[in-house]
C-alpha cells in the first residue's frame, strides 16, 4: 500500500515539475517567424564546409567576399564567434549551445538584451498578423543585416500636394493619380503572406 | 366677398391667398426629383441616426448603400457594420526614435481607406522637425513637404500625426448633428450620411486630423478597397468630413488584423493594442518607455501615445 502511495506522490511531483517547465516555455511566446533571409543557394553551409578544414585564423576570405563586417568593434569579432566551426549549419552561443538559424534571436539577444526583451514583448521591430491573435514576428536579421546591422536609408514617398499647386486641378476622370505605394517592392520589410504561410506550415509539421 | 375674375367660365372663385398657396405647392413639387430617382433618395433622406437604428434598419441601409455604390463605382462593395468588441479600448503607440519619415504609412492608409486621390486627402501627416529646436509647442511651423532623396536625414526627426481618438474629443462635442461620436471601444467615428459638412469639428480638432471633401472624391477604379465598414472606409461623398478610424474595418473582430499603417511601417515604429489588456504591446510601451501624448494640456485625453524606445 505504502509503495502505491509513494508512486502516486512521485507521479504528482513529476507532473508538477513538467507543468512548471511548461510555464517556463510558455513564457517565451510562439514566434511565427519566416525563414531566415539567406542569399540564394548558400544554405546548407555544410554542403561546402564538410570537406574543409577549420581555419580559425583571421584572414581575407576568398569565398564570402560579399560579407563586409561592419558591426561595431570589428577588431574583436570574427566569423567563428557566432558561426559554429564543426557543424556549420548551426550558430553557437557564447555558452557553447548550438542553435539553428531559425532561432538566431537568441544569438543577438546575448548582447542586445534590452532589444531582445522589447522584441519578445512585440515592441521592438515590426509585427503583422492579428493584434489579438497569432502575431507574426520577424527575425532580427530580416531588418538588420547581421554583418552590417545599421538600418539602410530609404527613399521617401512623395509629399502631400500643396493647396496652391494648381497643376493637379487639370486632371481628367481617366487621369487620377495612382497610389505610389503600389510601386514599392521592399522584400525585406514586407514578407509576402504566401511565404509566411509556407514557413508556418513547415513549423507546424515539425 | 372677393372680386370675381372676369370671364371666369367655370364661375369658380380664386382669391390671392389660395393662388399663392397653390403656386407654392406646385413649385415645391418641381423640386422633387421624380424622373431621376427611385425610392433610395427618400430612404436616404429619412434615414435615422446610426445609434438609433436597430439591426434590421442598419441592414437595409447597408443594402441600399451597396446598390448605390454598385451603380456609382461599378463594383460590389462589402459593407460591414461590426459592433465594438467588449472589453476592448484601442490604443496606439508610435516610436518617435524609430520613425524615419518614409511616408509608407500615409499611402498605405490612402489605399486601405479609399481616400480621394484628387482632390487629395491624407489622413496621416508626417511632420519633420530639426533636432534641438522647439517642436511640440510650434507644431504649425513643422515641415510637412520635405522630399529628400533618402530618409532619415541627418539632424532631423519625424513625427506622424493622425486622429488621436481622444477620450474627451472636442470634435464630437461641437458636432451639431451628432454625426461624429465615440463608440465603446474608443474609436471616434463619423456617419457620412449624417454629416452636413459644417466643419465645426475641423475647427475644434487641435491635431488637424479631420479632412473635408471639397470636391467629389475620385479614386482609380482598380485601387478601390471594397472591404469596407459603414463608419469607416466606405467611399465618402462630396461635402463630408473624414478622418482616421484606426482601420475600424480591420481591427474589429476576433482575431483581427493590425491597422494598415502598422502593417506597412518598415521600421516597426507603430504599435497597436488593447489598453485594457495588461499583456498588450501598447501597455508594455506605456509601462516601460518614456511616453507622451500630443497637446496633453488641452485635456483631450488622446489614446495615441508617442514614445521613445531607446
Amino acid at each position: 500500500m505504502k509503495s502505491i502511495y509513494s508512486i502516486f506522490f512521485f507521479a504528482i511531483i513529476m507532473a508538477s515539475l513538467l507543468f512548471t517547465d511548461a510555464i517556463a516555455i510558455d513564457d517565451i511566446p510562439q514566434y511565427f517567424v519566416p525563414p531566415p533571409p539567406f542569399s540564394e543557394g548558400i544554405f546548407p553551409c555544410s554542403e561546402c564546409h564538410k570537406d574543409m578544414e577549420v581555419n580559425t585564423n583571421r584572414r581575407e576570405l576568398s569565398f564570402h567576399e560579399d560579407i563586409k563586417l561592419k558591426h561595431h568593434a570589428e577588431e574583436q569579432r570574427w566569423c567563428l564567434d557566432c558561426h559554429n566551426p564543426t557543424d556549420r549549419d548551426k550558430l553557437r552561443l557564447a555558452s557553447g549551445k548550438l542553435i539553428p538559424f531559425t532561432e538566431s534571436y537568441y544569438l543577438c539577444g546575448q548582447c542586445h538584451g534590452t532589444h531582445f526583451r522589447d522584441w519578445k514583448a512585440g515592441v521592438h521591430g515590426k509585427r503583422t498578423g492579428m493584434w489579438n491573435g497569432k502575431k507574426e514576428y520577424r527575425l532580427c536579421v530580416h531588418c538588420h543585416n547581421p554583418h552590417q546591422p545599421r538600418f539602410k536609408p530609404l527613399e521617401p514617398l512623395p509629399p502631400p500636394i500643396r493647396p496652391e499647386d494648381n497643376k493637379y486641378r487639370k486632371l481628367t476622370e481617366e487621369n487620377i493619380p495612382l497610389n505610389p505605394i503600389s510601386s514599392i517592392s521592399e522584400k525585406v520589410y514586407s514578407i509576402s503572406e504566401k511565404k509566411l504561410e509556407d514557413s508556418n506550415a513547415k513549423r507546424n509539421k515539425k | 366677398m372677393p372680386k370675381e375674375i372676369k370671364n371666369n367660365i367655370l364661375q369658380k372663385s380664386c382669391n390671392r391667398r389660395t393662388f399663392l398657396k397653390g403656386a407654392a405647392l406646385g413649385l415645391a413639387s418641381l423640386a422633387i426629383p421624380i424622373g431621376t430617382s427611385d425610392a433610395s433618395i427618400w430612404e436616404s433622406f429619412f434615414q435615422k441616426h446610426f445609434r438609433e437604428m436597430n439591426e434590421d434598419e442598419i441592414r437595409s441601409v447597408i443594402e441600399r448603400l451597396e446598390k448605390e455604390y454598385e451603380k456609382k463605382y461599378k463594383t460590389h462593395f462589402n459593407i460591414k457594420a461590426t459592433e465594438p468588441l467588449p472589453g476592448v479600448l484601442y490604443g496606439y503607440g508610435l516610436d518617435i526614435s524609430r520613425c524615419i519619415g518614409c511616408r509608407r504609412c500615409v499611402y498605405a492608409c490612402v489605399k486601405e481607406n479609399n481616400q480621394s486621390r484628387d482632390p487629395q486627402i491624407h489622413w496621416i501627416t508626417v511632420l519633420r522637425f530639426k533636432k534641438g529646436e522647439k517642436w511640440v509647442s510650434v507644431l504649425e511651423e513643422a515641415e510637412k513637404y520635405y522630399y529628400p532623396d533618402k530618409v532619415p536625414e541627418d539632424g532631423y526627426f519625424y513625427m506622424p500625426v493622425q486622429c488621436q481618438q481622444c477620450e474627451n474629443s472636442p470634435c464630437q462635442r461641437v458636432c451639431p448633428t451628432q454625426a461624429t461620436f465615440k463608440q465603446q471601444d474608443g474609436i471616434v467615428v463619423i456617419d457620412y450620411n449624417w454629416c452636413i459638412g459644417c466643419r465645426y469639428c475641423m475647427a475644434a480638432c487641435p491635431y488637424g486630423a479631420r479632412h473635408f471633401n471639397w470636391g467629389e472624391p475620385r479614386i482609380p477604379k482598380n485601387e478601390l478597397n471594397t472591404e469596407v465598414h459603414y463608419l469607416g472606409n466606405r467611399p465618402r461623398y462630396k461635402g463630408v468630413v473624414e478622418k482616421c478610424t484606426f482601420c475600424i474595418q480591420r481591427v474589429r473582430g476576433n482575431p483581427a488584423r493590425y491597422p494598415a499603417c502598422v502593417e506597412i511601417c518598415p521600421v516597426g515604429a507603430r504599435k497597436f493594442g488593447n489598453l485594457l489588456d495588461p499583456k498588450s504591446e501598447i501597455r508594455y510601451c506605456i509601462e516601460n518607455k518614456r511616453v507622451f501624448r500630443l497637446k496633453e494640456d488641452l485635456n483631450t485625453s488622446p489614446k495615441f501615445y508617442y514614445f521613445f524606445a531607446t
